[in-house]
């Protein structure tokens, strides 16, 4: 089996997030990027079925500017066989990711992808489902945990109010959650492994797919600032606030 | 400024986001050692950096052994736990008999074998190395050591020493510096049979100790290399040491930096962030200045070092700019801070602390000033 697995390069999870002047976007100039976790739970994921035999190859998909090559690179370092970058300069929206992912799907012709459940920049948590439909494959989202049999694949599910185990046929796409697993460091050795495999890069127009965004941005603004907060001197005087100022109870 | 092994940087930084400011003030608070930061950096291979591939390593320079220190301290922890496991080996690699080596460093290099303790500092004879006064007397097929060592630091949490100590006196040889050799001491049975070791409380949480020799026997086959050559041998590890530590330097400095700018740009006192005032941020950009300078200097002498040219004075002025500037950082730091720099929780307090060992060890600054004087300058010996 061949699983594909996609990677985008986000700001990292660390950085304080800081909106750009003209409000277009947020500002990424001098900031850490990183993998999206999600995307190093699905690269861990598929890393560690093929180290249980289950599969043979695991490929790394990003989208996205030159820059994301070192994503892959992290990706081949954790454990990743190949990388694939799909470069353009143009932001990228679901419906455009989906697509170019499609296009290499068919190319490829994996069994499985595996793709994080969203990615912490933009939130969508639309590609993996768009991906699943373009391909008429079965999906299962927002995945805590993946059993691979021979032609299916019992996946549990994080859904609201607790958890719900489907079975799937494969070809399959699942989104991973959060506890799927725990991702491992990338090793000196495997980060110099890295270094000599292979990433190969295409274009949109190569795979023949429309990128153009589809939605507009308005404008980006910054989350209204947390007033401090007030010490009240009794039970009684909260009571009185909760109940007249906040008018919540 | 754009750093060289971008990679390796962002592999050490993400791990060392699992220890992070909480778990180094409870090790400080109990003086104890952190296995598990030390066993995960071992574990994804970064002390096995120097290691040659052909012994399991990967074979990479010191170049790239600094980038993996100057970010454990830049991301807050602290690498004085198990620097030597990546350096004190090559003593061995580069002196060491084939048998030493096929013993030792694949086991260093999967992560079995720790060899990150390294006695030279006496107590009575100071920087002064050739007055040391531990002996090692050949004795049939082994060698009998007595004597004492101060200072040596992890000797707890390895399973192998290396040892400096006098195979001749110090006034039969040709020069003060002959008549030393280095033994490679397996201590895991050791401390049954005539050695003693002895936690010394420091200022720092540096697991060091004192060490007592009585009658040790060692197997003839301990000694690295030729007898009376030690010290010789252990100075290009002297090198690498002083690099790597100064690349570690250059890793507070950057610390405390950051520390310091996002604490000036929120810290509001008198209506305004501290970080406006003039007098706040001059600090802040000499330190950063000083730490671009000195981390420059770092660079070219691992790139020396790499290269196996003479790196000797760009190892030390490495060291002492390196570590200068992070001392004056960390006091910037604290300054910057104002009182909540003695706060433990801020850290501030420790990793001044931490920096402020590399003016004295592993070499003292005016050391490194009489060694540019006399030997790069040609000034006057003067002891
Ligand atoms: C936490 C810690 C860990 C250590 N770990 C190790 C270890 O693992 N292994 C090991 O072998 N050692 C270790 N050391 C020892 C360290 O290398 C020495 O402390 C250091 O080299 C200085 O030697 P000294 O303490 O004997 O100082 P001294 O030589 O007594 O010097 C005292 C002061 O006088 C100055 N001085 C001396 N002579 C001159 C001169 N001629 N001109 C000008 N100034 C001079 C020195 O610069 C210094 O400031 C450690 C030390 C510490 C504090």
């Amino acid at each position: 089996m061949k699983v594909i697995v996609a990677v985008k390069r986000v700001v990292d999870y660390n950085v304080k997030i800081r909106v750009k002047p003209d409000h277009t976007g947020v500002e990424t100039t001098n900031v850490k990027m990183s993998m999206n976790p999600f995307d190093e739970i699905a690269v861990e994921e598929a890393i560690r079925l093929q180290e249980s035999g289950k599969v043979e190859e695991v490929i790394a998909v990003s989208c996205g500017i030159s820059q994301c090559q070192e994503t892959i690179r992290t990706a081949l370092a954790m454990g990743a066989d190949r990388g694939i970058l799909v470069e353009c300069d143009v932001e990228l929206q679901p419906l455009a990711v989906a697509k170019l992912l499609k296009a290499i799907v068919q190319n490829e012709n994996p069994e499985i992808v595996i793709v994080g459940k969203q990615a912490i920049d933009d939130d969508s948590n639309q590609t993996g489902q768009m991906l699943a439909a373009l391909l008429g494959w079965s999906q299962g989202t927002f995945a805590s945990q993946i059993v691979l049999g021979e032609d299916s694949a019992k996946v549990t599910r994080e859904v609201d109010g607790g958890l719900e185990t489907v079975n799937l046929n494969i070809p399959a796409v699942f989104t991973t959650d959060l506890r799927l697993n725990e991702p491992r460091y990338a090793s000196l050795p495997n980060i110099m492994k890295a270094k000599k495999k292979p990433i190969d890069i295409l274009t949109p127009e190569q795979l023949g797919v429309d990128i153009t965004p589809r939605l507009t941005t308005l404008r980006v603004n910054e989350p209204p600032v947390r007033q401090a907060g007030v010490m009240v001197e009794s039970v009684t005087e909260l009571v009185d606030k909760l109940k007249n100022e906040a008018k919540v109870i | 400024m754009t750093k060289k092994h971008q990679e390796i940087r962002d592999a050490v930084t993400q791990l060392c986001t699992h220890y992070p400011g909480e778990y180094w003030r409870n090790k400080d608070r109990e003086e104890a050692y952190p296995s598990e930061f030390v066993e995960a950096l071992t574990m994804a291979g970064f002390l096995g950096c120097l290691i040659p591939e052909k012994y399991g390593g990967s074979g990479l320079g010191l170049s790239e052994a600094s980038a993996v220190m100057e970010e454990i301290q830049a991301s807050g922890c602290n690498g004085g736990a198990c620097h030597a496991q990546m350096y004190t080996m090559g003593t061995v690699l580069r002196h060491g008999s084939e048998d030493q080596k096929r013993m030792l460093l694949p086991g260093i290099a999967r992560g079995d074998l720790r060899l990150q303790a390294f006695g030279v500092t006496e107590p009575t004879s100071g920087t002064d190395t050739s007055r040391i006064k531990t002996t090692a007397v050949k004795d049939g097929n082994n060698y009998r050591i007595n004597g004492q060592k101060v200072w040596t630091s992890r000797i707890k949490y390895s399973d192998f020493m290396l040892l400096l100590a006098r195979t001749q006196p110090r006034e039969a040889g040709a020069k003060p510096h002959h008549g030393m050799s280095v033994f490679l001491i397996d201590i895991r049975n050791a401390e049954k049979n005539g050695l003693t070791i002895k936690p010394l409380r420091a200022m720092v949480n540096h697991a060091t100790t004192e060490v007592f020799f009585d009658d040790l026997k060692v197997p003839a086959s301990a000694l690295v290399g030729e007898e009376g050559m030690g010290f010789r041998y252990i100075l290009d590890g002297l090198n690498a040491e002083r690099i790597l530590i100064a690349a570690e330097c250059v890793g507070d400095s950057r610390w405390f930096i950051e520390r310091a700018t996002t604490y000036a740009k929120e810290r509001e006192v008198f209506d305004r962030p501290i970080g406006k005032n003039q007098g706040v941020q001059f600090p802040i950009a000499r330190s950063y200045a000083e730490t671009q300078a000195a981390s420059l200097m770092v660079e070219s002498a691992a790139d020396l070092f790499d290269s196996g040219d003479s790196c000797g004075a760009e190892a030390n002025m490495a060291k002492l700019l390196a570590a200068d500037a992070s001392w004056r950082a960390a006091d910037m730091c604290l300054q910057t801070h104002g009182g909540f720099g003695f706060a433990e929780e801020y850290d501030v307090e420790r990793k001044f602390r931490e920096t402020r060992l590399y003016q004295v060890a592993p070499i003292s600054t005016n050391l490194i000033l009489s060694y540019i004087a006399e030997h790069v300058l040609g000034l006057p010996r003067s002891f």
